[in-house]
Order: structure tokens, then sequence, then C-alpha cells
């Protein structure tokens, strides 16, 4: 019951895009058509899922005050490299994912194509795990679902922002507001109808 | 290398070539520590310090870095400035630290830092780098103080914590914007910013 609510909220109350901006950047530029959107979405949901676990379990047995302790040495605290350990992690993952994804399913490969590798510089996949470290999550599982979560809900935004852009483009916008103005001025839009989920308890 | 416009690069990216409004970088962390005048000014500050000394860095070994690996190189240069900053303001500023949580760590992956490497760093000499990154860190920077100012004064009747808008307006019955502070106008205000800028300078709307 735990994870389901933890599930449920990551996706609608804390969502990644309109609670924390976290992975504006691609999200801006890679909502123009559904297609590329839906994309781009499952890549993120792929990495969260695989990266977040694994730093988690860094971060409880490395990088935390005393995590040493199975190696005696209990005083040691290295949670000043987090950041360091973390992008690397994301970025390994992220290189190690495309070789297999081309390996094994060459289509999703051409369908993901140029997204795979700007995972690793998207805020959504380092916030996860930043995020992550911040709320001590009890364990490995919870931190799964979470992750699960955070990428359902980035891939929920994205979809809906590229089928609204698609649609928009036969409507007739001030010159000065076009693109991005008007983009930004939608995604704020779309934060307030997400924010009618604040509040509620599972 | 004598002819870089050492003017022109300061210049630009604080007005005509914006990052945020013209480029469309580093959205991402920008619009999360807006709700208060202070922390936008450290997080503009965080900003300059590890754009300018990044792009100084990865300027300086352009030379020996392997093509094939350089997002990588990159991130851990990145990585080690933001770390720099974060223990700095640990130190020195652990209220403030506590508030742009991990809004300061995320820096790294701000794509700002990342698109100046790629798009300048990379192809200058080392000064004009610093430059370079500097200058896009305070536009950046700019941005977020223009957000901030609108957010703290309309949603709270303050700037840098002093109250501005008197307690007799609030007598008068005067109430602060709650919706300000939250999420959503962060977005719309930096869209009307987008508005204002186009408005101007008419070679930078979209088709």
């Amino acid at each position: 019951m735990e994870y389901l609510s933890l599930f449920v909220k990551s996706i609608f109350i804390d969502n990644m895009i309109f609670a924390y901006f976290l992975g504006m950047c691609s999200y801006l530029a890679v909502s123009k058509s559904v297609k590329t959107a839906t994309g781009l979405g499952i890549a993120v949901i792929f990495v969260l899922l695989v990266t977040l676990p694994i730093n988690y379990l860094l971060n409880e047995h490395v990088l935390k005050a005393g995590a040493l302790a199975w190696a005696g040495l209990p005083d040691v605290d290295l949670s000043f490299l987090s950041f360091i350990i973390f992008i690397a992690v994301v970025a390994a993952i992220t290189q190690i994912v495309e070789m297999v994804v081309e390996k094994f399913t060459p289509t999703l490969y051409s369908q993901l194509g140029i997204f795979l590798p700007l995972i690793a510089v998207n805020c959504a996949i380092l916030g996860g795990s930043l995020f992550m470290q911040e709320r001590d999550f009890v364990n490995c599982g919870e931190a799964t679902v979470y992750a699960l979560g955070s990428g359902i809900g980035w891939f929920l935004a994205i979809v809906t922002l590229a089928a609204i852009r698609e649609k928009m483009a036969y409507s007739n916008v001030p010159d000065a507001l076009k693109g991005l103005g008007i983009t930004f001025i939608t995604v704020g839009l779309m934060a307030i109808s997400f924010m009618t989920f604040m509040g509620i308890q599972l | 290398m004598s002819d870089i416009n050492y003017k022109e690069v300061l210049l630009k990216p604080i007005f005509k070539g914006n990052p945020v409004t013209v480029l469309v970088l580093g959205i991402c962390s920008s619009l999360a520590v807006t709700v208060q005048l202070k922390g936008a000014f450290v997080m503009a500050l965080s900003v300059i310090i590890v754009t300018g000394l990044s792009s100084f860095v990865v300027s300086i070994i352009r030379n020996s870095i392997p093509n094939r690996i350089r997002i990588i190189v990159q991130l851990v240069v990145v990585a080690l400035m933001v770390i720099l900053v974060d223990q700095f303001l640990k130190a020195y500023a652990y209220s403030i630290s506590k508030t742009l949580s991990v809004y300061v760590g995320l820096i790294i992956t701000n794509c700002i830092v990342m698109g100046r490497i790629e798009a300048y760093a990379l192809g200058n000499r080392p000064i004009p780098s610093l430059l370079d990154g500097l200058a896009n860190g305070a536009g950046y920077g700019l941005i977020l103080i223009v957000v901030a100012f609108f957010r703290e004064l309309l949603g709270s009747g303050t700037l840098f914590g002093y109250r501005i808008i008197p307690q007799s307006f609030y007598d008068a019955g005067y109430m602060d914007n709650g919706l300000v502070i939250l999420p959503p106008m962060a977005l719309i205000l930096l869209g009307l910013i987008v508005w204002i800028q186009r408005s101007f300078q008419k070679d930078l709307q979209e088709k």
C-alpha cells in the first residue's frame, strides 16, 4: 500500500516537470511532435529505472556517513563525492543502455536515435537521484517505485505537451509569443491543472 | 586569435543571445529557486562561477580530450566545480544551501554549462572561454533575478526578506498573491519575459 501511495504521488503530485521543473530543456526542445516525445519519454523512464536503484545502493553502502563500516572504515564520510559519483553512474548507464538497445532491438534504437545520449544531461535523471538521497528511502524497493513513478510522470507531461503543441500549430498566436513564449505559458497552465492533484492522500 | 571582440563576447549573452530566453538552455533549475530574491541571487552567482571556471578548464585541456569521451570528461570537470561551490555554500551559508537543496547539484546538468563548453570552450582559447562562461552565467542570472523580483514582490510583499509593501496597504485590504509563489507562475512569468523581449527584437521571432 505504501508503494502504491508513493507511486501515485510521484506521478501526479511530485511531478518532475510541474512541481520541480526538472528536465525542462529537453522537455521544451523535443515536444514538437507526439511521436518523438513518446520515444524520449520511454527512454527517460528506462534510464531512471536503472540508475536510481544503483545510485541508491551506492549511496547506502559507499557514500553515506558511516556507510563504509562493512569495510572497516566507520568514520569515513564520502557524501561530498555523491554528485560526481551519481553523474558518472548516469553517464555510464546511458552509454550501456545505448549499446544494449542498439545490439538487441535495432528498431527501438533507430526510433530513439539521438535522444539516448542526451539523457545523460537530462536534469530529471540526476534530480531523481538527488531527491532520492534527500528523502532517505528505507529500501531499494521504494527507490525503484519512485523511479518508475517519476519516469511515468515525466512521460505523461511530455506527451501531453507535444499533443497540445501539435494542435496549437493551427491557432493564431501573437508573433512575439510564437514558439518559446506560448510554450512556457502552456506549461504554466498545465502545471496549474496538475495542482488539482495536490493534497490527495492514499 | 587577437581579433576576438571581448565586448561582444561579454555583452551578447546578456541581452541578445540570452541563454534562457533565446537559446532555451538551463531552464531546468532556474525556476524552482526563484521564490525569493536571496536564493535566486546565490544561485545566479553559483552558476556564473561554475560556467566561467569549467569553460576555462575545459578550454585549457581541449586539445588533449579524445573526442569520443569528451562528454564524460566535461561532466567530471563541471561536477568538480559544482562540488566546490556546494561545499563552500554548506560551510559559509548553510541556511541558503538548505533552501536551494538539490538545485545546486543540478547545476551539473544545467544545459548552459554543457552547452557553452560544447559550443564555445572546445574551439576557443582559455581567456575568451572564461569570459564567455561568465557572461552566459550572468545572462542566466539576470533572468533568474528578474523572475525572483516579481515573485517575491507580488507573492510575499518583500524583497531580500525586507518588507516593501507597507502594512497600511494590508490594512486597506491588499492581499499577497499566493499563486505567484507556486511553480506554475514562474513559467508564465518567463513566458511573459520572452514575449516582451521578442516584441522589441523582431529578428528573434519564430515563424
